[in-house]
């Protein structure tokens, strides 16, 4: 009995060992980078933990003022704004036909958009396509693209949600002489609500991180959103570390609202596709 | 209830159409491309048939050497995020003090964009500047502190740990959800017939948790197979060419105008996920089909 106790209190120790350190190695980086945004101009030559000298606020405003953030701000809130709002509007209609249609051709359908979550796009192409349909350089083109890549996962996650709002409701609104478009919109959207939030969530955490599709279809400097716009700073600004850091926490804060905010849709989402009962 | 009528196609023209015009078209259209020369040296376009792919597999230019890192990448990082999210997942999943803080300060790296934190990387690993050589500097290690993105012997070893450290938290989130998920009676059950803890993980959380495990194995490849913004913004595929994989050379051949080179790379990409994606796209949808 008394090997038991202590055997379990070495566990539970050394889980506790494991579990410090795993944080630790991710909040280190994280804490230099928050430091760091404070302080003076050659107090960041040397990276490290120590505190500021002198807290140094107006490294944001200079930031803000020097890397035009805040017009890349509101690009990337256009972007994955629009880009979630589209995506998820015409993704749930779609998961909600797929899943209440499973024939053969219907299936078939719902397989070969899923496959996008694998396939790998031929940027090279892609930006043929792009040139011919006069989408390069516009924001139009960067929305559409950012459907075209989340698509695919929005409808998987909100396939699985349909499927479980009974049929009966459907039947019984239809005998009421609902048309399709208020069937779905008055009574399965509502029904879908939770699942469509998270599929929002995700998709916009997915559109604003997302920096190889501006990279290759943005040119002009004033229509790059923040990861861009974080980049080509790191590029003019490579000595100032208190600054790239300024910019890289007004880049990652919108990010880390949302998570602290949604964590529960965010977490959820992310899991449902892979953990069934 | 005619379910044509009931629920029409026409609600998902929408996402067909974006989907297939910007994401399944050009890799079709790649296809057709890689065989021939078109270069933005030319106006006009030759077909040349398999030249292209041969010459990617003669193995001159590197071509082959993107693809194997590409690979080796992919493998690596696979491996090591499951190993270790199984590893947290397993620590964090019960009878710990703090676990909720530890889950989301573990999981948070994976939402911020991968560029960022591939640039923050490049302080830290700066080798006279950087945090961690300061670290082991301070602590009497000197002979620890390397210069990790430069050796071309280490560099695509500390990439790789990069990825890791950002991507570990996710897996390890899918798995704590997995585990959660297994009913508590069996390790009720297993405790009473007196099984150790190494006993119960091997005979009931891993069998238990082998569709999960299936899932975060196919998300890994995906995104190994596919990745760019860490390379990218870490080494851009350097020293040498020792970090390139494929879509950074493909982004450096779009660069150089060579077109044909750029498509029949992506292209042999294509082809080897559309192929391996239906297996994988049957491991991720696996309930559903059953239904």
């Amino acid at each position: 009995m008394v090997y038991t106790t202590k055997n379990r209190f070495v566990q539970v120790f050394l889980k506790n060992v494991l579990a410090w350190a795993a944080s630790l190695l991710v909040i280190i980086p994280m804490l230099l980078v928050l430091i760091n945004a404070f302080k003076a101009d050659g107090e960041t030559i040397n990276m490290n933990l120590a505190l500021p000298k002198q807290w140094i606020f107006t490294n944001f405003a200079t930031v803000i003022e020097k890397g035009k953030l805040l017009r890349s701000f509101f690009n990337s809130m256009l972007y994955a704004g629009a880009g979630t709002l589209i995506t998820v509007t015409c993704g749930a209609m779609a998961a909600f036909v797929f899943s209440r249609r499973r024939t053969k051709g219907m299936s078939l359908v719902y397989m070969y958009i899923v496959l996008g979550m694998v396939i790998p796009i031929n940027y090279v192409t892609l930006t043929k396509t792009m040139l011919t349909l006069r989408l390069t350089n516009t924001a139009l083109g960067i929305i559409l693209l950012y459907m075209a890549l989340q698509t695919p996962f929005t409808i998987f996650l909100i396939y699985g949600f349909v499927s479980k709002i009974p049929v009966e409701l459907d039947e019984a609104a239809i005998l009421d002489g609902c048309t399709s478009m208020q069937l779905y919109w008055k009574i399965i959207f509502p029904m879908l609500k939770s699942a469509i939030v998270t599929a929002g969530v995700l998709c916009f955490l997915n559109c604003w991180n997302e920096f190889m599709m501006p990279l290759y279809f943005l040119h002009s400097s004033e229509k790059w959103p923040m990861t861009l716009a974080v980049y080509n700073f790191f590029g003019q600004f490579e000595m100032k570390w208190n600054l790239i850091c300024a910019d890289v926490l007004l880049t990652c804060a919108p990010v880390i609202i949302l998570y602290l905010a949604c964590q529960k849709y965010i977490v959820g989402g992310q899991t449902a596709g892979a953990v069934k009962g | 209830m005619q379910k044509s009528k009931v629920y029409p196609w026409y609600f998902a023209i929408g996402s067909i159409l974006v989907y297939t015009v910007l994401s399944v078209v050009p890799g079709i259209l790649g296809i057709g491309y890689s065989l021939t020369d078109w270069s933005a040296y030319s106006k006009e376009i030759h077909f040349v048939g398999f030249q292209n792919f041969l010459t990617v597999f003669s193995g001159q230019n590197d071509y082959l050497k993107y693809i194997s890192n590409t690979l080796w990448f992919t493998l690596v990082t696979s491996v090591l995020k499951t190993v270790l999210g199984l590893l947290f997942a397993v620590a964090l999943s019960r009878n710990i003090k703090w676990k909720n803080f530890h889950r989301g300060i573990l999981y948070l790296p994976s939402v911020l964009p991968i560029l960022v934190t591939g640039l923050v990387f490049t302080s830290i690993l700066n080798p006279k500047t950087g945090f961690l050589n300061q670290f082991f500097r301070a602590v009497g290690l000197p002979a620890m502190a390397r210069k990790w993105l430069v050796d071309p012997k280490i560099a695509f070893g500390s990439v790789m740990s990069v990825d890791i450290w950002r991507g570990v938290g996710y897996i390890m989130t899918l798995l704590i959800a997995g585990i959660l998920a297994i009913p508590d009676i069996y390790y009720e059950a297993a405790a009473i017939d007196g099984a150790n803890a190494w006993q119960r993980f091997r005979y009931i959380t891993l069998p238990m948790l082998r569709q999960t495990l299936a899932v975060t194995i196919v998300l890994n490849v995906i995104y190994g197979l596919k990745v760019f913004d860490m390379v990218y913004a870490l080494t851009n595929g350097g020293p040498g060419h020792r970090t390139e994989v494929l879509y950074t050379a493909v982004y450096k051949m779009m660069s150089k105008g060579l077109y044909a080179e750029g498509t029949t790379i992506s292209s042999v990409l294509f082809i080897f996920m559309v192929i391996i994606g239906y297996y994988m796209v049957k491991i991720l949808t696996k309930d559903e089909v059953v239904e």
